[in-house]
């Protein structure tokens, strides 16, 4: 076939109703005070791994949440569980413990 | 003995003629509708402590009636108003010493806001209808059966310039946290989803509910203010907005969306500045004479303002309000 040059994007959106809810529910019945995130970024701000690296801390988490779970696992690798976000979350969310408890659930991915 | 009308007989209006009627001075409720309680009539539990409505307003009610010097006129909706003399659309002229205004607000039309289908599709409700049916004691879908996946969408009708209310209503935050306990609890297997585009916790025990709903009830909330919702073929609701917090447009089917209304200044306030030379606020709610020390006193002496006339409130802001300007009332007859 002749190649035009062209080709179909990927949706980027984040279909709900596609995406596989089942590993994000399972790390929110592990670790419920994930729930309480509000999102502030405190922890991708103060991030060791976060200053050198494109690694976001909370945007890979909220991600996972809603069952976005392509390059979780590698993203989270990045981070070198130093627990500084965990001294500042306002929510008081263990998260140095998210990182390991996503790395447990998403090795396999 | 001096004679004060409280025009609107919500809870402000009925805290302030209590008030009124225990420092001394006799007063009048005008209320339009049939009964007295205003919007809180309407609800079901009051947020933070999810007390019934019905609570407060009897309480309220019992006040009145332990009042021999209060006089409540239902049915009479005031339409022009000076310190000495309220005309009500009857015709009929009543004459007073002091008048406060405790008209409260209108809830904003969610019909305006088209993209979201309220009134064209089955089970896009209002924050109010839902407060009908928790009355009822049932939540159910238009054909039948429960809802398993339920999204609230904050800021309906307000911070929106498209519709002309750039205000924040103050209260829809803490309703719309309210409301998604209330469905987990009837609904523990459901999801829902809060879209919002800030959460306003302004008030003691607003953030720790909201920590409540996210921690032990796993609401979820998306910070993204949905953009259009269209039908499916298989009767479900279609969401479009953006996961703000991860960059990415989101989509996601839903049974059931409640839209949280806003607070909308009434009509009749640009027909009281005109009227009466009172003032009025950019958002179209009276503007009280001074914003620290003269919060419900109008630019006219002898008309005063209690409750959510000038701004959004929640019951018990508007409740100590009532009874402030029922005290400015007293002060300023005694030294005229
Ligand atoms: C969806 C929703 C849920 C809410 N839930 C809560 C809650 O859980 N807890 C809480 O604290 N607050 C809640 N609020 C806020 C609460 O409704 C208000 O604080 C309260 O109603 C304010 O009382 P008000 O007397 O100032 O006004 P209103 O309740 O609006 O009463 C005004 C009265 O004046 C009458 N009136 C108006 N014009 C005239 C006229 N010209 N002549 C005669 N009568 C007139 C009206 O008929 C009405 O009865 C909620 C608000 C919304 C929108
Ligand atoms: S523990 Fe990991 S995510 Fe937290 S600050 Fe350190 S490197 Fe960043
Ligand atoms: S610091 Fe805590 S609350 Fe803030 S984004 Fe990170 S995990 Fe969420
Ligand atoms: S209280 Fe919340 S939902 Fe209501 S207008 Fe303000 S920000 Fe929007």
């Amino acid at each position: 076939m002749i190649n035009f040059g062209f080709s179909i994007s990927k949706p980027r959106a984040i279909d709900i109703d596609r995406n596989n809810l089942r590993k994000s529910n399972e790390i929110m019945r592990e670790m419920p005070e994930l729930q309480a995130c509000i999102g502030c970024g405190t922890c991708t701000a103060t991030c060791t791994a976060g200053n050198l690296t494109e690694f976001n801390f909370r945007k890979v988490h909220t991600l996972v949440r809603r069952g976005e779970y392509q390059g979780a696992y590698e993203e989270m690798n990045k981070c070198m569980l130093c627990g500084k976000c965990r001294l500042l979350c306002p929510r008081g969310i263990n998260t140095r413990g998210v990182v390991m408890l996503i790395k447990r659930k998403l090795g396999d991915f | 003995m001096k004679h004060v009308v409280v025009i609107g007989g919500g809870v402000a209006g009925m805290q302030c003629a209590s008030e009124l009627a225990r420092q001394g001075v006799a007063a009048t409720i005008l209320e339009k509708e049939s009964d007295l309680g205003g919007k809180v009539r309407n609800w079901h539990k009051l947020f933070p402590t999810f007390t019934p409505a019905e609570e407060l307003l009897s309480a309220l009610r019992l006040r009145i009636a332990e009042q021999p010097h209060i006089k409540v006129m239902t049915g009479c909706e005031a339409e022009n108003i000076s310190p000495r003399k309220v005309v009500l659309k009857s015709g009929e002229e009543i004459e007073c010493d002091a008048v406060v205004i405790a008209t409260g607000y209108t809830l904003f039309d969610a019909r305006i806001k088209e993209e979201y289908g309220y009134g064209i599709y089955d089970n896009v409700i209002t924050s109010a209808d839902l407060e009908q049916m928790f009355n009822r004691g049932e939540v159910f879908l238009t054909h039948g059966g429960k809802p398993r996946r339920i999204a609230i969408l904050h800021c309906v009708g307000s911070r929106d310039e498209k519709v002309c209310q750039r205000h924040c209503s103050k209260v829809c935050c803490v309703t719309g946290v309210k409301q998604a306990i209330e469905l987990k609890q009837m609904f523990p297997d459901a999801d829902v989803f809060n879209f919002y585009m800030d959460i306003r916790m302004f008030g003691p025990g607003y953030e720790e509910m909201y920590r409540e709903a996210q921690q032990k009830y796993n609401v979820h909330f998306v910070r993204g203010r949905i953009s259009e919702v269209s039908p499916t073929i298989d009767n479900r609701l279609q969401l479009k907005a953006e996961d703000t917090l991860t960059g990415r447009p989101l989509k996601m089917g839903v049974d059931m969306l409640v839209l949280l209304i806003g607070m909308k200044a009434n009509d009749m306030n640009a027909e009281l500045e005109s009227q009466s030379n009172l003032r009025l606020q950019p958002s179209g709610f009276m503007q009280p004479r001074d914003s620290f020390l003269g919060n419900t006193e109008s630019q006219i002496g002898g008309i005063f303002y209690a409750g959510t006339v000038t701004s959004p409130k929640n019951a018990r802001e508007s409740l100590n309000e009532a009874v402030a300007a029922a005290r400015s009332a007293v002060a300023w007859l005694n030294n005229k």
